[in-house]
């Protein structure tokens, strides 16, 4: 292939223009005459059975225009299957209603819908409704949960699901270890604190399809509609906005099953907008882990054995917890090659608010453990922390723990030597203060499990002015997803990013492309456009090699024209789309791209031959200065290095290394939305705490690129990877600072100034 | 509810509008004036999502109510290019990808530009502190920073080309 022209510079982005002028229109820009404003009736109790519902006084309210209950919704009940479930536990089903029947299971579970002419209306309305509570026993602790004597969150049992990996022989690993290491390691919920909220506005159409444009990753969430209202899928048509943040926050369904029931009802267009308050009751978190571990090595640092109990609170409805939970099982030994290993691990319901995907998805849990683990080996073997990592690092070709081959470049000797040289000489230490250093390194997978058969699809045409559209059905997160797509229909095709329109994430319009989820966009449907531009560019080629009397490998495109490498001869790239047309040649083209497919898991199963397509590998090292006397602790340095593969955009991989990195120190030191007995405390972002821009250091990144991923050009995926290890390498630090090990998340000032005087 | 009539200058342009007392300058800058550049991330005054310039200050529009602008001078993002052309800040943030999702921009270049108006040559501790009441949630303000300094530092100056209507 010849040399890349835009790939891999810093490019701006095509959508950061009309954010910096305020033109982009999110889920709660949109407004249509007539239309009504929705408002949603929350549980008030974590725990209860629903004696009554009365929404009489609340229907007579002049300007009332519907109200929906479980009796109401055509199909209310929704059952899902828990993946690889198969025996022992039986819940193979998950069993959820749009609203909440006769029982609550969290608090600020669905209730009631409103629809009214005005937003006050609607308020005061809810307001009207009265629900009958009977209060239930609450259970909120997922280890009390699986005790026999716990009160049932569902029928059958609170374990919702669980995995396993064995290899090799654990206690003779124990036996044959020189030292080991045990801890127990806890984190805590966390919130996804997008800056804009969850919403949407709906409308119904002349044919009966029900348009809902909201905030969403997953514009295939219209099958699941469609099921509640009982009307075809072809008549619910999903159009995305621009996504206002999201990192797996709205990738369940959040408003838009809400919003096609009460258009379904009223026949009106409904806007509904969630409050903070109520997207903090409202959507997922990251799942608590309690992680006990056990690690043995021999004295020259080489891993015998690791042994790990994984259990997650999964909250009180099934999500994507159990796939969450397989994801950390598999990543639960780290980037490590280890003969002998035992994980076992388990999600379970709890009356707490529902747990589900967040960046990382159970990865950024598993790596506070296991390189914590790592550094405590370490020290209890007097060996330089980096030197242990190196000599147990996994290798390319070799098959991890879990049993699935690692196909691509693993670079982490090289991101963690080069992330710990990067830190600059250590701030002096001033009278009060402790300063730490520490690094952690991490693997993650990017594209979703193999077995789920993953596809995108892309259209890319060229118009008779030569310029390019492109169709796909992605949903722009703010990662610049779309942007990159522009950029390689734009590097193949020789065609500049302005003469190109994407048309993004339309359910009914765009060719669907799947979830902007599991860092599977760049590599999914980077490679549907790559593939339909690389055609789209064979047809203009063939054209212009008969015009020009040369052979097609000898022509290149670029600038709008076609050229011949080795020579002076030109023509206008629209002179032969032009010929094209007249001979009624086809100008565009439709592509698939496919991920690697594999055989369904189970959880009998104690190995996996492939349960993602590739994993991005990388690390990060962290400075951290702690105030003796307020326990303050302040990131003072924090470098993330990482193999991406290929560098589409630059700014853009950047951007995701720098954002996921604060995110992760929020995760380290502040943000927790502390649920007692199933009750959010921090109920608004003045309570729940995420970093600003006083709270951390400018991140320095370090670029690698193997050139060995399968997305674009030998991309591999960088937004979720970018948060994974923050966690574990702050903790690092603070050990390297006060020799105390924290092992639960957040570590906060409190607890510092506790374990300071402790160990005095 | 009683309403009232609510008199300001809002990017550049004199208003008269009828309003309920206890309407937040949010709620009228969007809802009535449809400035829905003006965004709205937690309605209590602790995101900055919907900063705006009152009388050369940042304030966040949804703890301000609509009364305590009358008779005032308010600037909104748009207002930036009420002269059609696109403004330095604006320009910095495009070319230093300090926009990703985007919904935090608004309201952070209104910080940056209060700044600016009163401190053409902050230090980067003080463009810290002046956008530390607007969180991001995406990029981890390094580029925003940068964004910032390179239009005090003189490399973003100029104005921008003419702005699409
Ligand atoms: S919306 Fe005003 S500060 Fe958040
Ligand atoms: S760019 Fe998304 S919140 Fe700042």
């Amino acid at each position: 292939m010849s040399e890349l022209k835009l790939i891999g510079k810093p490019a701006q982005r095509y959508d950061a223009r009309d954010k910096a002028l305020g033109i982009t229109k999110y889920g709660a820009d949109f407004v249509m005459p007539g239309m009504l404003h929705a408002k949603v009736l929350r549980s008030k109790y974590p725990s209860a059975k629903i004696l009554s519902i009365n929404t009489h006084e609340a229907e007579r309210l002049p300007g009332v225009k519907a109200i929906i209950t479980a009796k109401d919704v055509p199909y209310n009940e929704r059952a899902s299957n828990v993946v690889g479930q198969t025996t022992e536990i039986g819940a193979i089903q998950a069993i959820q209603p749009v609203l909440a029947k006769d029982r609550v299971r969290f608090l600020g579970e669905p209730i009631a819908l409103i629809a009214a002419e005005s937003l006050e209306i609607a308020e005061k309305a809810t307001n009207l409704i009265k629900v009958d509570y009977e209060k239930l026993p609450v259970v909120s602790d997922p280890i009390e949960a699986m005790k026999p004597s716990s009160p049932l969150v569902h029928e059958g049992s609170n374990i919702l699901a669980k995995w396993k990996i064995a290899k090799g022989d654990i206690e003779k690993g124990f036996k044959e270890s020189d030292v080991i290491v045990e801890n127990t390691y806890y984190t805590q919920f966390q919130d996804h604190a997008y800056m804009e909220l969850e919403g949407g506005v709906a409308w119904i159409d002349n044919d009966e399809v029900i348009n809902i444009r909201l905030t969403t990753q997953v514009i295939e969430h219209y099958r699941d509609v469609a099921k509640v209202l009982g009307v075809p899928e072809s008549k619910i048509r999903v159009i995305g906005t621009f996504i206002g943040g999201g990192f797996g926050g709205k990738e369940d369904v959040t408003v838009e099953t809400f919003l096609a029931l009460l258009v379904q009802k009223t026949k009106k267009p409904v806007k509904l907008i969630y409050t903070r308050e109520e997207s903090i009751l409202a959507h997922d978190k990251r799942h608590p882990f309690v992680m006990k571990y056990k690690t043995g090595a021999k004295k020259n640092g080489k891993l015998v054995a690791l042994k790990a109990e994984l259990v997650s609170d999964a909250g009180a409805y099934a999500y994507l917890s159990p796939w969450v939970l397989l994801y950390a099982t598999v990543h639960a030994s780290g980037p490590y090659d280890i003969p002998n290993i035992k994980v076992d691990s388990k999600t379970v319901y709890t009356n707490n608010i529902f747990t589900s995907a967040f960046r990382c998805f159970g990865g950024t849990q598993v790596c506070f453990a296991y390189e914590s683990q790592m550094d405590e080996l370490a020290h209890k073997l007097g060996m330089d922390s980096l030197k242990i990592r190196e000599i147990n690092y996994i290798k390319r070709g070799e098959k991890l723990p879990a049993g699935q081959r690692i196909e691509s470049t693993v670079a982490l000797t090289e991101t963690a030597s080069r992330a710990w040289k990067a830190l600059e000489k250590p701030n002096k230490s001033k009278k009060g203060k402790r300063i730490g250093r520490g690094f952690a390194s991490m693997m993650q997978s990017y594209g979703r499990l193999t077995m789920l058969h993953d596809s995108s699809h892309a259209w890319v045409g060229i118009e008779m002015d030569g310029s390019l559209i492109i169709r796909t059905g992605v949903p722009d997160l703010g990662g610049g997803q779309g942007s990159s797509l522009v950029q390689i229909a734009s590097e193949i095709l020789g065609i500049p990013g302005e003469d190109i329109s994407i048309h993004l994430t339309d359910s009914s319009l765009t060719p669907l492309a799947g979830t902007t989820t599991a860092t599977r966009q760049l590599y999914m449907s980077g490679n549907a456009v790559l593939q339909a531009s690389r055609n789209l560019r064979n047809m203009i080629l063939s054209r212009a090699s008969q015009m020009l009397n040369v052979s097609k490998e000898e022509l290149d495109l670029t600038d709008k024209k076609v050229i011949v490498k080795k020579g002076k001869k030109e023509i206008p790239l629209v002179d032969v789309v032009k010929e094209m047309a007249a001979d009624g040649l086809p100008r565009n083209s439709f592509a698939m791209f496919n991920a690697p497919f594999s055989k369904p898991l189970n959880s009998e199963m104690e190995q996996y031959e492939r349960v993602f397509p590739d994993f991005t590998f990388g690390t990060q090292a962290a400075e951290v200065e702690i105030d003796e006397e307020t326990g303050k602790i302040k990131v003072t340095q924090l470098v993330s290095s990482y193999d991406v593969g290929r560098v589409v955009n630059r700014n853009s991989v950047e951007g995701q290394m720098e954002g996921g990195a604060v995110m992760g120190i929020g995760y380290a030191l502040l943000e927790d939305i502390k649920s007692e007995k199933g009750i959010i405390q921090a109920k608004n972002l003045a309570q729940y705490l995420i970093p600003t821009s006083l709270d951390v250091p400018e991140v320095k990144t370090i670029i690698l690129e193997s050139k060995t991923g399968l997305g674009p050009f030998g991309a591999k995926g960088i937004g979720e990877p970018s948060m994974t290890p923050t966690a574990a390498a702050i903790a690092n630090a603070i050990y390297d600072a006060t020799g105390i090990r924290f092992t639960s998340l957040p570590i906060t000032p409190e607890k510092i100034i506790m374990a300071l005087k402790k160990k005095e | 509810m009683k309403k009232y009539t609510l008199h300001m200058v809002v990017n550049g342009e004199e208003i008269s509008i009828e309003t309920k007392p206890n309407a937040t300058l949010l709620e009228v800058l969007r809802d009535e004036l449809n400035l829905m550049e003006v965004k709205e991330g937690c309605g209590q005054g602790d995101c900055g999502a919907c900063a705006v310039i009152l009388d050369g200050k940042a304030v966040n529009s949804c703890l301000t109510l609509a009364m305590q602008a009358e008779g005032r001078e308010i600037t909104t993002l748009s207002g930036l290019n009420k002269n059609g052309k696109i403004h330095p800040l604006q320009k910095s943030f495009v070319s230093h990808g300090a926009i990703q999702c985007g919904f935090c921009t608004p309201g952070m270049i209104m910080s940056a530009k209060a700044l600016l108006d009163k401190n053409p040559h902050p230090t980067r501790d003080e463009i810290k502190i002046a956008i530390s009441g607007n969180l991001c949630r995406c990029t981890g303000y390094k580029k925003i920073i940068e964004a910032i300094e390179a239009v005090t530092k003189g490399k973003e100056e100029k104005e921008g080309e003419n702005v699409r209507a």
